[in-house]
């Protein structure tokens, strides 16, 4: 059997008393490019599952591992370097720079001119604002933001701006790309753009895991599907079998069937 | 270029060209000659505290650098007898490379922490060398260091101030307007989103604050020989905070800020003399004025201004 692309290993979080996430295990594997959610109601201990798979908190016991190499407890920037990498809701970090020299920066990783080139403006640094650039629109292309690559990104919607913070992600040239939410506060028919974009990212061969809280999108985007309740794992399978799962419908019982996809 | 940094670039090149030719207007008064190598030491050393405050770290042992790059000079060319060509990159080096070491504990602290701890590493800097013993002189400090230029002029030591003063404003500006600035502003702003996409945040930190104390040690280095002296008491805790206050008072939005704010400060005290022994209290109350007034300083007035109508 060939390694997963990336597998939590009976991951625990304790902050004091309060056990956020309880033996949650899961596997990513089979062919690249598959859409993997983690759902569960508020509390469930989602974001402290993410935080640990990208590095911004440590496990109190399990390991992470991505491509069979052991991650557990390295500091984000190294595992964005092995091909993991997050987003985050919030986006927008210079609102006087463009989405283009947004997504040049967040090139991080692949500019291959020391500090002191860049500083010294020497041809090595300035080649790489050319490669990174064009690389930066690609991206931007792929996202359906080629239109809005020169506008500030203080003049960008909310839609694009998290449209903006996945080229970001992606700039960094992931394997497993973790999305934060990408769909929360998005009309129904930015979260439309948004889903069939997504798609297309996972398309072009780079592993999506989502925790998301619109279900209608989950269940339309998802190959796979884990539901967390009280830090514990209930479930797992496809999103038929989610759906008509007894354990999940229970735990969201008394919440709206709408909201299951029911 | 985006219209900011036009302004910045303009303000700067005039102000240099400004220096470049005021020699012979002042007719070589020696006098007016100090005041304005004065300034543009200041200058050198504050633009070192204006970039850790592109990192989001108000530094406040820029005095402490410049003291290690004096004391480097003033050892090197007392004791070893090199030239002060050897002695002013070597000052920076060892400013730098100390200020590594330093801030590769200190910079995680943030905000009045880290404040709070460079305002007692400035103070043992002083009594390091206060208590150096044969090496540093002690109180005596080290004195009678020899100039780089002989003869009557002054102009060859002002020009070496003008040239330092944009050597320190080049490297300010290629940090702050390369990708490298914009990395340190990543870090400020949003410090987890830059590390997501694989920033290492610690590294590039440390690496602003080499940058820094590299210009505290070149501008200590320069007053070592400008005052021919460097005695622990040449760069106290008192000159940290006037370091903040020129990049406060010029505006922590534009490279030129610190030099402006420099000047500005500087000339203006010339023209009080008289009321120099309140120099701390009206300083005092010019930062606490600045701040709530001109939250952007001085340049970025006609900015607001624009911005408003």
């Amino acid at each position: 059997m060939s390694t997963p692309i990336l597998e939590a290993r009976s991951v625990t979080k304790r902050f004091g008393g309060l056990t956020a996430n309880e033996d949650v295990s899961l596997k990513l594997d089979g062919p690249p490019g598959q859409v993997v959610s983690v759902i569960g109601p508020n509390g469930a201990g989602k974001s402290t599952f993410f935080k640990m798979l990208s590095g911004f908190l440590k496990p109190s016991s399990g390991q992470v591992l991505l491509h069979g190499q052991d991650i557990t407890g390295m500091p984000p920037h190294r595992i964005a370097k092995l091909g993991l990498v997050r987003t985050f809701q919030e986006t927008t970090i210079f609102p006087d720079l463009t989405a283009m020299e947004h997504v040049s920066l967040a090139h991080q990783l692949h500019r291959e001119a020391s500090d002191l080139e860049v500083v010294l403006g020497l041809p090595r640094a300035r080649g790489d604002e050319q490669r990174l650039g064009a690389s930066a629109r690609d991206i931007l292309e792929l996202m359906e933001l080629g239109s809005a690559a020169d506008t500030a990104a203080r003049h960008l919607p909310q839609g694009l701006l998290r449209l903006l913070g996945i080229a970001m992600g992606l700039a960094a040239r992931p394997q497993v790309l973790l999305l934060d939410e990408p769909y929360a506060g998005l009309n129904p028919e930015e979260t439309n753009r948004a889903v069939a974009i997504t798609r297309k990212v996972a398309a072009s061969g780079v592993s999506v895991l989502l925790v998301e809280h619109d279900m209608k999108a989950v269940m339309a985007i998802s190959d796979r599907i884990h539901v967390l309740y009280f830090g514990k794992k209930i479930a797992e399978g496809t999103p038929e079998q989610i759906r008509s799962d007894p354990k999940v419908i229970e735990a969201y019982l008394g919440q709206e069937d709408e909201e299951l996809g029911l | 270029m985006n219209p900011l940094k036009k302004r910045d670039l303009a303000i700067a090149l005039a102000f240099l060209a400004v220096l470049a030719v005021l020699p012979l207007a002042l007719g070589g008064s020696r006098y007016l000659l100090s005041v304005l190598m004065n300034c543009a030491g200041l200058s050198l050393i504050a633009f070192g505290v204006w970039i850790t405050f592109t990192i989001g770290r108000i530094n406040i042992c820029q005095a402490g650098f410049a003291l290690i790059g004096g004391y480097t000079t003033g050892i090197v060319l007392s004791r070893y007898g090199l030239s002060f060509w050897v002695a002013l990159p070597l000052s920076a080096l060892v400013s730098a490379l100390l200020g590594a070491v330093v801030g590769s504990f200190i910079l995680k602290l943030r905000g009045i922490y880290f404040s709070m701890l460079t305002i007692c590493l400035t103070e043992a800097i002083r009594l390091a060398f206060l208590n150096g013993g044969d090496f540093t002189q002690g109180s005596k400090g080290i004195t009678g260091l020899p100039q780089p230029f002989g003869g009557d002029s002054a102009l060859p030591m002002y020009y070496l101030s003008i040239v330092l003063l944009g050597l320190g404003l080049w490297v300010t500006w290629r940090v702050h307007y390369s990708r490298l600035g914009r990395i340190f502003r990543a870090m400020r702003l949003n410090e987890d989103l830059a590390e997501s996409f694989g920033t290492n945040v610690w590294r590039y930190r440390v690496t602003a604050f080499a940058i820094a104390c590299a210009l505290g040690g070149l501008g200590g280095s320069y007053f070592a020989v400008f005052t021919q002296s460097v005695y622990p008491q040449s760069f106290t805790v008192e000159h940290s905070i006037y370091y903040m206050l020129f990049c406060f008072l010029g505006g922590l939005e534009f490279v030129s800020g610190a030099m402006i704010g420099a000047f500005a400060l500087t000339i203006l005290f010339e023209l009080l003399s008289q009321f120099q022994q309140y120099q701390t209290l009206i300083y005092g109350v010019l930062m606490i004025g600045v701040i709530l007034l001109l939250p952007n300083g001085l340049m970025a007035i006609r900015a607001a201004k624009e911005a408003r109508s």
